[in-house]
């Protein structure tokens, strides 16, 4: 047991702690305050506390539990909402009321819910680390798959069946050494620790997330990374948000880091009364939050990122495909600089600390499409938003994170004050996976590469005689220049805008995402065809069926829709020329 | 009796740092005594073994390392708060200067508050109307909201305040509604503007004002938020009372946080602010919201003036990041005398969609505001266009557009200060503006409501264009810069 020497915001120092590893999580004062020990020096550590502060004494007492900040793993992680050292904010509210209070130590799973556990393996058998037992139906979109603890392996001696809590013993192994180790329902993971993994593999499949310019222009890959960053109002959260909805990820972990406590609280109430297109059940079955609101003390903020990597990687193990939001990534390096500061290190790049760097791409580096220890295939795909001050993208943060992250989706604050939403930037934004899951969308449509090719190649053509409208007028083109202009003008208010707000286009499945691609591509070559026999552009404008396009994100019989424009189209052009 | 320390070894700046003391708790209050007998309040801001680094609020001035006394309070900062605060005046240390009682305290409470359980928050959802079309329509401001007000110098924000703590009501009735004055460094001028407009408009009864104006400690302007928004936050979440808290200004308390970051030679982030001015602002703005199953609400409205009209300017950004959106006053608009100089393109209102449509509204609202938005982006750009090419080369079409964003300025942006608009006014007068578009073009309003509410009956322009209107260049400012299409993410450079 130590006492404490000097406080400093967040950052304590305590001396008499000799024996104390490096990351272990100490209780500090007489109202317990959970921290971490972040520096050792002699018998004196730093310790970063991840609750207020304020009424701590020097000689206050400082006691090492000898654990690194762990997380339990087991049943009841689905349809939790945490704070960033996972403590469940539901009981943290039953305890203490509407206002978080400090020194509230409680687990992150619930010990008294009885689950019911079905065995998957039997008595006899030889299981190692990561394999899995058996199964608990854990929300009605998931089950949760019950895996033995990286440390153990051996023979099966007893495996029982039935609902139990999850500190019940539900099997027992023998070790080779003859040592009889008990299995539960749950395991300790400490976060900052990557899980294990047996071979990590080259992202092939998309995450669909319903989301045309992602999907269609800049998809990606599940195990992949992506990086929004953009300024303020332009739209970050609401594209998150988008994500998180409707991606086709099998688990969702958000992570609400140093955000708005209002905004939490939308996705706390519209999460449950969603539904997920593909089960028909609510999607919160399949998510858990984590928040850290800007209010909540910063310490846990930079840990809230880990208790959700952790949390991600563990659904992995179990053969899912997690996707992982982190809102926003930013605030995560800004509680890594207070720290910092107040650890008096030197400072690197706008006062951030020299490791930013490391810290960002360990942290990208923990997803990935991967071959699990227990032989199955799981992917964590991570998209991390970036806030950069004054949407100045050469900020270190962004530039640390894009150096590390294969996709970039730009928001771009000229677009969300026109409501251009999502506001994502079609020029700066890229994605480096298009390539290697070109396959998938083959399998969409054959030509599927080739229109969006034709689409980027328009839209880059646009940019360019945006240039000389100008300076000499829209007039002065050449009409099938106007008919660029035209067709672009469809490409971005039909096509890349989209509602989050309404009912049918919030959500875009990639067929229909193609059949909108193809159709105003139709209309454009169409159309090129009658201009170059001499139709004027006029006649192009006034085209009925151009609306009949625009409503098309709006359709939900996109089918039925499309014969009919292709039929409209013909005879429209035919009476046009 | 609390021990009394003389053993002060440093003063510099607003900070003092006493040696040899024991016993001393992080965040303690502090109470000095000069050698001429007068008393200070500080706070520890750090402790260091048997040293203990407080910050004076009162300022250093008249402290010595000799005579000066030192005693530590043993809690931290309190304020006693009691309903009995309305129809009153503090000053930034939450003393009466009003010459009335003192105020017996109901209760008294840390100023630092408690941070909300996310999960015990409530949405908010309820609209409350201004009276303003730019914010009503364009912007919905609902309970339990923290929007700022983005200004520069010499800009009206104090008048669409003071308008908007005048006019703001919702539609229920029956409820409680005050206002909690907060005045940061602001000149006793701007003070007596808010003071008259209270009391002339007889709203002053329900406003609590803390003032600490421009000749008052700078250091002071730390706790003067903090104390009021612990009354505020005790009216509305104990008392059931619907708060508005005006905080003002916003740049005054940064450049207070900055003075004590520089003290402490703490390692400076963007343009000498401390690298914690997020969490610290967070702190603040935070404490705006509504609480499930209690009925009050507690809704901010910070002013801050933007240096050199500067968006990206660190304390307009990391507020930006934090608030629900933000109102930016255009000093184009002011130059052009139009008032409220709202600027509707950057301004943003993040909870907007949650106090709309029917039942809170009407249900054309939030396709009426896309299309104004889009309208008047659209002939904005044109404006640009036309400022080069002339306005030959236009189609008859953008002719309209162009003519939409003068008449949109002239007509719906421009208000009296008196002028208190319902929000159906708000949306018939939209709807009569919108009326120069034909129906097709009216795309992102649906065409039931067209056919409902629409005015223009597919006749030639029915609202008279004013397409002689001068085009005088529209001026770019920060943040409001409409290109025709995003050219690639320019590299903007930070000091």
């Amino acid at each position: 047991m130590g006492k404490i020497l000097s406080i400093a915001g967040p950052v304590v120092k305590a001396d008499g702690m000799r024996g104390c590893k490096m990351f272990d999580v100490v209780r500090v004062g007489e109202q317990n305050l959970i921290g971490e020990i972040i520096q050792l020096k002699g018998d004196t550590v730093t310790i970063q506390v991840y609750e207020d502060t304020r009424g701590l004494t020097p000689g206050d007492k400082v006691e090492s539990t000898m654990m690194p900040l762990s997380i339990e793993l087991g049943p009841g992680l689905m349809k939790s909402i945490y704070d960033g050292i996972a403590r469940p904010l539901p009981i943290i509210a039953k305890m203490a009321g509407d206002f978080i209070t400090r020194g509230i130590d409680i687990t992150a799973l619930d010990h008294k819910a009885g689950y019911e556990f079905k065995p998957t393996a039997k008595v006899g058998d030889k299981v190692k680390g990561g394999d899995v037992i058996g199964e608990v139906k854990e929300t009605q979109l998931i089950t949760h798959r019950i895996m033995v603890p990286h440390n153990i392996s051996g023979e099966i001696t007893r495996i029982e069946k039935g609902t139990f809590t999850i500190d019940h013993p539900v099997a027992e192994v023998k070790t080779e050494n003859g040592k009889k180790e008990k299995l539960l329902m749950y395991q300790k993971w400490p976060v900052r620790v990557p899980r294990p993994f047996k071979e990590k593999l080259n992202p092939e499949t998309p995450l669909i997330t319903g989301q045309r310019i992602f999907d269609t222009l800049f998809p990606l890959a599940k195990g992949g990374t992506a990086a929004i960053p953009g300024p303020f109002g332009a739209g970050k959260t609401v594209s998150q948000q988008q994500l998180a909805k409707w991606s086709d990820a099998q688990i969702v972990v958000y992570i609400g880091c140093g955000e708005r406590g209002n905004e939490m609280t939308e996705v706390l109430d519209e999460f449950p009364s969603l539904i997920d297109p593909k089960s028909g059940k609510p999607m919160m079955e399949r998510t858990t939050l984590i928040a850290n609101t800007s209010n909540m003390p910063v310490a846990a903020r930079e840990a809230s990122v880990y208790t959700g990597i952790t949390i991600a990687e563990y659904f992995r193990d179990q053969g899912y495909d997690v996707a992982l939001m982190a809102d926003s990534t930013s605030r995560w390096a800004e509680a890594m600089r207070e720290i910092s500061a107040r650890l008096e290190e030197m400072p690197g790049e706008e006062g951030y600390p020299a490791y930013l760097a490391t810290r960002l791409a360990q942290f990208y580096e923990r997803a990935g499409k991967v071959i699990n220890v227990n032989g199955t295939n799981g992917s964590v795909s991570i998209i991390g938003a970036v806030s950069p001050p004054g949407g100045d993208f050469s900020e270190p943060v962004t530039q640390n994170t894009l150096r590390i992250t294969k996709v970039f989706w730009a928001l771009d604050a000229q677009l969300a004050y026109r409501r251009h939403f999502p506001s994502i930037n079609w020029l700066t934004s890229y994605s480096l996976y298009d390539s290697s899951i070109n396959s998938y969308f083959k399998e969409v449509a054959a030509d599927f590469p080739e229109l969006r090719t034709e689409m980027m190649t328009l839209l880059q053509k646009e940019s360019e005689l945006q240039e000389i409208v100008q300076l000499v007028g829209p007039d002065a083109l050449p009409e099938e220049d106007k008919l660029v202009l035209f067709t672009t003008k469809s490409i971005r208010e039909d096509f890349l805008q989209q509602n989050a707000f309404d009912d049918v286009d919030t959500f875009c499945d990639i067929k229909k995402q193609y059949l909108m691609m193809k159709m105003i591509l139709s209309l454009h070559n169409k159309a090129l065809k009658a201009v170059k026999s001499g139709t004027r552009m006029g006649v192009i404008q006034s085209l009925r069926v151009k609306d009949k396009i625009a409503k098309m994100r709006y359709s939900k019989e996109i089918k039925h829709d499309v014969e009919q424009i292709e039929k409209d189209l013909k005879n429209e052009l035919r009476e046009g020329s | 009796m609390l021990k009394e320390y003389t053993s002060v070894s440093v003063v510099s700046g607003p900070l003092m740092v006493v040696e040899n003391v024991a016993g001393v708790s992080y965040g303690e209050l502090v109470s000095i005594k000069t050698s001429t007998g007068e008393e200070r309040n500080g706070e520890v801001l750090e402790i260091k073994k048997d040293k203990a680094i407080i910050q004076l609020f009162e300022g250093t001035q008249g402290t010595d390392t000799k005579n000066t006394k030192v005693r530590f309070i043993g809690e931290t900062m309190k304020v006693g708060v009691s309903t009995e605060m309305l129809g009153r005046v503090f000053n930034g240390t939450g003393k009466p200067i009003d010459n009335g009682p003192e105020i017996i305290a109901e209760q008294r409470l840390d100023i630092s508050g408690s941070v909300i359980n996310p999960e015990r928050r409530m949405h908010p959802a309820e609209f409350i109307q201004t009276g303003i079309s730019t914010i009503d329509l364009m912007n919905t401001l609902v309970r339990g909201q923290k929007l700022p007000i983005f200004s520069g110098s010499g800009l009206p924000h104090n008048k669409l305040a003071a308008q908007i703590a005048r006019q703001a009501q919702v539609k229920k009735k029956g409820e409680r509604f005050a206002v909690v004055f907060i005045a940061m460094g602001i000149t006793n001028e701007e003070a007596l503007f808010f003071k008259n407009e209270f009391k002339r408009t007889g709203a002053l009864s329900n406003v609590i004002m803390f003032l600490n104006l421009a000749n008052d400690p700078a250091i002071e302007r730390i706790i003067t938020p903090r104390i009021g928004l612990t009354v505020a936050e005790y009216l509305a979440y104990e008392k059931g009372m619907h708060i508005l808290a005006i905080l003002t200004d916003m740049t005054n308390y940064c450049e207070a946080l900055r003075e004590i970051s520089a003290a402490r030679n703490e390692v400076p982030g963007r343009r000498g602010y401390p690298g914690y001015m997020y969490t610290d602002l967070a702190s603040i703005y935070e404490r705006a919201g509504r609480i499930k199953g209690r009925d009050g609400s507690l809704t901010q409205m910070p002013i801050l003036s933007m240096p050199d009209d500067d968006i990206t300017h660190p304390i307009a950004d990391l507020t930006g990041y934090i608030t629900e959106g933000q109102f930016v006053q255009s000093r184009d608009l002011h130059r052009k005398k139009i008032y409220p100089p709202v600027n509707v393109l950057p301004s943003l209102s993040r909870l907007m969609k949650n106090g709309l449509g029917p039942g809170k509204t009407r249900e054309d609202h939030a396709d009426v505001s896309n299309q104004m938005y889009a309208a008047y982006a659209h002939g904005l750009e044109l404006r640009n266009l036309v400022a080069v090419i002339g306005k030959e080369s236009l189609s008859e079409l953008d002719l309209k557009y162009l003519g939409f964003a003068d008449i949109f300025e002239e007509r719906f942006v421009k208000q009296d200060y008196e002028d208190n608009r319902s929000i159906e006014e708000t949306l018939s007068l939209a709807w009569d503006l919108l009326s120069v578009f034909p129906n097709e073009e009216l795309k992102r309003i649906k065409e039931e409501f067209i056919a409902k509410y629409g005015k223009s009956k597919d006749k030639k322009m029915k609202g008279k264009i004013k397409s002689e209107v001068p085009v005088t260049g529209y001026v770019e400012e920060p943040g409001s810069k409409i290109d025709v299409v995003p050219e690639p993410l320019k590299k903007k450079k930070t000091i």
